[in-house]
């Protein structure tokens, strides 16, 4: 009895932030709140996941987070200055493989998740802002509690996520020094290939995993 | 003094190399970190502290972290609980009276009701644990961060922070036991207990980075001046950010 009510419990809540995605204006931290929930109730039931399968966490994060997040915008910041330098064809490619990276990275840590508390602080922001940053905090016992802040901005109708913080360190500009090294090092095409190399060495351990 | 030619000792010719090394490293790094001018010297550190961790402090981590869920609580409170009157203190230095009475408060209730701050009962009561140290209350004194540093075993710093954590230490409770034996085992215990609270942070930091002693190094700047500003440092006016947008 109890199972089938937290699932229709979880439908629920699932179909709530699907419509809640389909609706064309969501608040901002409505839409980080929205898609946080999701994620962590198929994380809490899917034994799968928690004991560290990869895949399936991409999978996830690739259905239910990608659609949020501009990772154009994230690339370009990663990049810094450089990025004027690159064509068309290189910034596409130097997107697709960070947003590999951070994808693999990030599903794997999602694997980590133990029942932490998510807090949500109350958005400090204006109706015509269209570029806020919503806190959240990770709670857990006898630890400090971790903030993880997402930066935001207004594309159209939608938000999109371009920064995310932990503890006030840009996941995004912490690549800026590395990076700006690579291209030093072997210019746009030489930080795709390092990007490139990564991934793949990143792809190998995730199968030898299994 | 002054008449002695300058490789007159071994020491003056080992100073003499030494920062003859710095100097060249400094020019070479053309390319290098601003705040890094040491770091041949610290990649050297950081690759000498990976190794310790991957064959000594990360696996007794890992045993450790078998322990009950409830035990690391205890654990990881009663050294917080210790840490609170050192952190009080930093938020009055800084001016923020308010949160320094809240630590003192909670030390107060933690070391009591919380039987030698094994419980964390403050915190239960909305009493918020706050992170301070003397690094932090010196930076913002206004001091700079100076150069980067890596710590044998202790890892990322800055010349401003370890200047800081030695004034840590002379007050530290744990460093301050009398008997070696006691001090050496409680002081493994914090090491240890702080260690396992990172497995798994570790990893990611792991896989994320393309090269790893860079990318802590820009975690911990980042970090430490978030911390410094309590997590809301003014925005750094971000030049490489609106020429890129096509």
């Amino acid at each position: 009895m109890k199972k089938i009510s937290s699932l229709i419990a979880t439908l629920v809540l699932g179909l709530g932030v699907q419509f809640a995605a389909l609706a064309d204006t969501v608040a901002p931290d409505a839409l980080v709140k929205g898609v946080t929930d999701d994620v962590i109730t198929i994380v809490r039931q899917d034994k799968a996941i928690q004991s560290g399968d990869t895949r399936k966490a991409v999978e996830l994060v690739e259905t239910k987070v990608l659609p949020y997040f501009d990772f154009a915008h994230m690339t370009r910041l990663a990049v810094g200055k450089d990025w004027k330098q690159a064509s068309a064809d290189q910034k596409a490619q130097l997107t697709q493989e960070f947003k590999t990276l951070l994808v693999r990275t990030y599903s794997n840590a999602l694997t980590q998740y133990r029942n932490q508390q998510i807090d949500f602080k109350p958005l400090k922001a204006k109706p015509e802002d269209t570029d806020v940053v919503v806190r959240t905090e990770v709670r857990q016992a006898g630890a400090k509690p971790v903030q993880i802040d997402y930066s935001l901005d207004k594309q159209g109708d939608n938000w999109k996520v371009y920064d995310v913080m932990v503890a006030g360190v840009s996941l995004v500009t912490n690549y800026r020094d590395s990076f700006g090294q690579e291209v030093r090092a072997g210019g746009i095409d030489g930080l795709i290939k390092s990007l490139k190399d990564k991934n793949k060495q990143l792809e190998t351990t995730v199968s030898a995993k299994k | 003094m002054k008449n002695s030619t300058p490789d007159s000792t071994p020491v003056r010719r080992g100073a003499l190399a030494l920062l003859l090394a710095l100097g060249l490293s400094a020019c070479a790094g053309t390319g290098g970190h601003p705040k890094d001018p040491l770091e041949p010297l610290n990649r050297a550190t950081f690759s000498f502290n990976e190794t310790a961790d991957r064959y000594v402090m990360r696996p007794v981590a890992q045993v450790y972290d078998l322990a009950p869920l409830p035990v690391k609580v205890g654990v990881g409170n009663f050294f917080g609980n210790l840490g609170d009157f050192w952190i009080g203190v930093n938020n009055l230095l800084q001016g923020k009276f308010v949160d320094g009475l809240s630590d003192g408060g909670r030390l107060l209730i933690n070391s009591t009701i919380g039987i030698f701050g094994i419980f964390d009962i403050a915190t239960e009561m909305g009493l918020e644990k706050h992170d301070e140290d003397l690094g932090q209350t010196l930076g913002r004194w206004g001091v700079g961060d100076g150069p980067y540093l890596v710590l044998p075993l202790l890892g990322p710093s800055n010349l401003r922070d370890t200047v800081g954590l030695v004034g840590d230490l002379n007050v530290d409770p744990i460093w301050g036991v009398e008997d070696i034996g006691e001090r050496n085992r409680l002081t493994a215990l914090r090491f240890i207990n702080r260690r396992a609270q990172l497995l798994g942070a570790d990893t990611t930091a792991d896989q994320a980075a393309l090269d790893k002693y860079g990318y802590m190094r820009s975690f911990y700047i980042q970090y430490r001046r978030s911390q410094v500003y309590d997590g809301r440092p003014p925005r750094e006016k971000d030049e490489d950010d609106d020429s890129g947008a096509e």
